[in-house]
């Protein structure tokens, strides 16, 4: 990666200002493992955003979220490698999210939210220390001054319909032409040229800033990925970068962490109660048709296997169905290989993950096929019918619906989920195995609980 | 056959004596020598240069020259683009030309006439750098609120939405913007252009052009909606509070209401009653005025009478909710608050006709106004361009051409605009070069030191 000496040296004794505005390229160097993880973990906390504002959480909810989500995964056990960690991670993911049009927007968009909900976190001399970085001519209204004009500030306030301010809301001066936006909707007052912005008005400002200087930058960083850096890089991180945005970022479920004490004769009663639609569809239809084609038998069959299915009750569960169509002979012949394949005892023995939530639904499951995810690839007709067979009622259908046709289809899942089982599930669905390991965790405690009621009350 | 006093060319004009009064109105050979003897060249140019055509080591030689006029021909020939370098080519390129109108326009990157060499993106670009920030208000915006005159007339009942206008948008501009070196003219004809001429804002964007605008908007007017100023919010801004008590209730009743009858028939007072979305309010008010058309206050005004009632109406008791109450500066605002064409604000190439022009279709002279005494301004005693002729006519033999003008009406207007307009902005403009170009010199003997 070529390093960019920065434009511009940090004032030495100055406090380093908290939040970094990504203005250049640091000159660091950076060991490759951390370039991916590094840029791994700050994809998490953006997809985290991503995930909190199509579920249409409120801003206090999201500052919440973001705070969150930046402490568990921005974390470094050396404090100065933090601030360090914020600045690389986020100029690899430019580098991962500057190739096309839809990447760009998505990455502008989540990383102006996070700055936005970071800026809102900053103590009051941060913030201010912050505007200083960025150059524009902000000055704090004086106490004197204040007084003077703040019968008309409060004034201003109350014709926006805000809420009085208390006596320790800062008011900032700026030159009017600075504020084109808050001067067209009468949202400042103005005397003699200046502008008195509020703190609230200002994060806007800051934020609108941020967003115009990272916007242009994408495209320039564009430019040089493609001209010079995508080939030079092609045999060290242009195979990471490239990955990067379709990467799934949850555990991988190749190894099941609880032994699911499940045998096969609870198959049955468990799709029914905890698989996710798209395996329990797949469930069923294995059941109907005693065969499954071969995306079918890769979804359901690594699915399974990290569900707990250990290999031989495997083999005997798929046996028992195919050999009702293809006979017990063919199956030996013919499919067992490949399910030995997927627990890792044949050919170059790689041990297969279960598909996430993003590689199924990417999945383009053709005539005769059964896999893929049916928030996406069912009819609304056939979908509306599955979801009422899972026991999703009227009005959580619409919702689920409504979400389908947002093309949000883990939300749709996710939704369904919180239908079924009557509470919320915060995190999202992003894998299958998730989802039933999640579903198996509630009906135990309600198990439990219901035992325990029941011993209480004998 | 009439002479001209100074023995220069004979010009005969419509066979008519000037001693005898030359009929009004406009005509290509009057307008020859308006620009031969009248039209304020240096003044004009001295404007334009914003000092640039002093001595100063910092004065930019080029910035007149880049500067865009228009001329509008007889015959309506339209030629844009035009750029001269100095005030003698200005001279000679108006008398030779002599145009029905000269418009001026932004000061371009380069020469508008040598446009086409340059580019329209890239390093090298065709675009204006700077331009006065410019107001165009017509009275012809006002027609759905005056029943005096309509499309192009004026009169003195509805000209005072004129002086309204210039009284809040000159207010602000003063002390909200911070602006200084504004010039009001009279368009000639049924309306005023406004040039704010400070350097800061010369140079603001078309983006700061536009929310400048829009900060002035509130009118939102068109046939299809009953109410065209929508006020909302607990209290309104400073602005609009100071707009409102200094100027426009106090105009709204002592004048509008009485000099435009607004509520002297059923159709004016309805038009009214449609702003109030409250039925009861407006069928009571209806039901009083209905069977009052003959009523026996005949000392008092029927307007000021209906409008106190109607104000008692919303305004009385405590279940009125405030949206009920805002009703009455809403439709003092929508009589009386300046419309502006948002368009001519908000971009810096818009066109705009340049003082001391004639307006073809009254003859009249674009004079500059004064915003202090705006209120004593009377659009139909504005000299003509024949009056101008015939005052020069009179005035004497051989005098000298500088002192020709003051001999006539012009004199008056030449005086306060270089008084109060075109000295203090000179003077200011001569102090930001000096202090610009002493900061230049400062910061490059500072990078010296490096």
């Amino acid at each position: 990666m070529e390093i960019v000496r920065p434009q511009w040296k940090p004032p030495s004794n100055d406090v380093v200002p908290t939040l970094p505005l990504y203005r250049s390229a640091p000159a660091l160097e950076v060991r490759l493992e951390d370039f991916e993880l590094y840029a791994m973990d700050r994809l998490r906390v953006l997809k985290g955003i991503s995930d909190g504002l199509s579920r249409g959480k409120k801003p206090e909810e999201m500052e919440k979220l973001v705070n969150d989500l930046w402490k568990i995964n921005m974390r470094h056990p050396q404090a100065l490698e933090v601030l360090n960690k914020d600045v690389i991670s986020h100029f690899v993911l430019r580098l991962v999210y500057c190739r096309t049009e839809d990447l760009r927007k998505w990455f502008l968009s989540m990383e102006t939210a996070l700055f936005r909900n970071r800026f809102r976190l900053l103590t009051a001399d941060a913030q201010r220390a912050l505007l200083a970085e960025f150059g524009l001519p902000y000055r704090v209204v004086a106490r004197a001054e204040f007084e003077g004009v703040k019968e008309k500030l409060v004034q201003v306030t109350r014709s926006i319909g805000q809420p009085i301010l208390s006596s320790d809301v800062i008011f900032y001066k700026v030159p009017f032409e600075e504020v084109p936006e808050l001067v067209a909707g009468r949202r400042v007052f103005i005397c003699k040229g200046h502008a008195y912005v509020a703190m609230n008005q200002v994060v806007s400002l800051v934020v609108t800033q941020f967003r115009s200087l990272l916007s242009k930058a994408l495209i320039l960083t564009n430019r040089k990925w493609t001209s010079m850096i995508r080939e030079q890089e092609k045999d060290r991180l242009t195979p990471i970068v490239e990955a990067l945005c379709s990467s799934y970022l949850g555990p991988d479920y190749s190894q099941p962490k609880e032994f699911a004490e499940i045998s096969i004769k609870d198959f049955d009663l468990v799709a029914k109660s905890s698989f996710p639609l798209c395996m329990r569809h797949l469930f069923e239809k294995l059941r109907e048709d005693h065969h499954l084609k071969h995306g079918g038998r890769m979804q359901l069959g690594l699915f399974l296997k990290g569900v707990g299915l250990k290999l031989d009750d495997a083999l005997a569960f798929w046996k028992a169905e195919f050999s009702q169509k293809v006979g017990g002979e063919r199956f030996d012949k013919e499919y067992a290989y490949s399910i030995r394949h997927n627990y890792g005892r044949e050919g170059k023995r790689t041990d297969y993950t279960p598909y996430s939530c993003q590689k199924i639904i990417s999945s383009t499951p053709g005539v005769g096929d059964h896999h893929g995810c049916p928030y996406r690839h069912f009819s609304e007709e056939n979908l509306r019918a599955a979801l009422c067979r899972m026991g999703v009622n009227g009005g959580a259908v619409e919702d689920v619906m409504d979400k389908v046709r947002n093309r949000h289809y883990q939300l749709a899942c996710t939704l369904t989920f919180e239908a079924i089982h009557g509470l919320s599930c915060d995190a999202g669905i992003n894998h299958p195995n998730q989802y039933f390991s999640d579903s198996q965790k509630t009906l135990k405690v309600k198990n439990h609980s219901s035992e325990q009621g029941e011993s209480i009350g004998d | 056959m009439m002479e001209v006093d100074n023995g220069r060319d004979d010009m005969s004009i419509d066979g008519q004596s000037l001693g005898n009064g030359v009929p009004g109105g406009f005509n290509a050979s009057y307008l020859k020598l308006y620009y031969g003897k009248l039209f304020p060249y240096a003044d004009i140019f001295k404007w334009l240069s914003y000092g640039n055509d002093g001595k100063h080591p910092a004065c930019d030689k080029s910035y007149f020259g880049r500067r865009e006029f228009s001329f509008t021909l007889d015959n309506d020939i339209y030629l844009r683009f035009q750029s001269v370098n100095n005030e003698f080519e200005l001279e000679n390129t108006i008398k030779e030309k002599c145009p029905f109108k000269i418009d001026i326009g932004p000061v371009y990157s380069v020469d508008p006439a040598k446009r086409h060499a340059y580019s329209q993106s890239g390093d090298n670009v065709f675009t204006p750098v700077e331009r006065e920030l410019i107001f165009d208000i017509d009275i012809s915006d006002y027609d759905n609120v005056r029943y005096c005159c309509s499309g192009a007339d004026v009169c003195l009942d509805c000209w005072p939405l004129m002086t309204v206008a210039i009284k809040v948008i000159d207010a602000s501009l003063r002390d909200d913007f911070g602006f200084n070196h504004i010039l009001w003219v009279f368009s000639g004809r049924r309306g005023v252009h406004c040039w704010v001429c400070d350097g800061k804002a010369r140079r603001l964007t078309n983006e700061q052009r536009a929310a400048i605008a829009d900060y002035f908007r509130v009118y939102k007017g068109n046939e299809n909606s009953n109410k065209r100023v929508s006020l909302t919010g607990p209290v309104l801004h400073p602005f609009l509070v100071r707009s409102y008590t200094e100027v426009l209730k106090d105009f709204f009743e002592t004048k509008l209401l009485s000099s435009q009858n607004l509520f002297s028939t059923e159709e004016r007072y309805g038009k009214i009653l449609e702003m109030i979305p409250d039925e009861s309010v407006t069928s009571e008010l209806q039901g009083k005025w209905q069977n009052n058309k003959r009523s026996s206050i005949s000392k008092e005004d029927i307007n000021l009478v209906r409008w106190e009632q109607l104000k008692h109406s919303l305004q009385s008791g405590q279940k009125k909710a405030q949206g009920l109450r805002r009703c009455v500066e809403e439709i003092v605002f929508s009589f009386t608050y300046p419309r502006i064409d948002m368009e001519v604000s908000k971009h810096m190439n818009h066109l705009l006709k340049a003082p001391f022009c004639i307006h073809p279709k009254t003859g009249r002279v674009c004079v500059p106004i004064d915003p202090k005494h705006c209120e004593e301004f009377d659009p139909t005693v504005v000299p003509t361009l024949s009056q101008l002729l015939e005052e020069l006519n009179m005035g004497g033999v051989g005098a000298d051409d500088d002192k020709e003008c003051d001999r006539t009406s012009l004199g008056k207007s030449l005086s306060f605009f270089r008084s109060s307009f075109l000295r203090p902005l000179l003077k200011s403009c001569k102090e930001e070069m000096e202090s610009l170009h002493n900061a230049k010199l400062q910061q490059s003997k500072n990078s010296l030191s490096w």
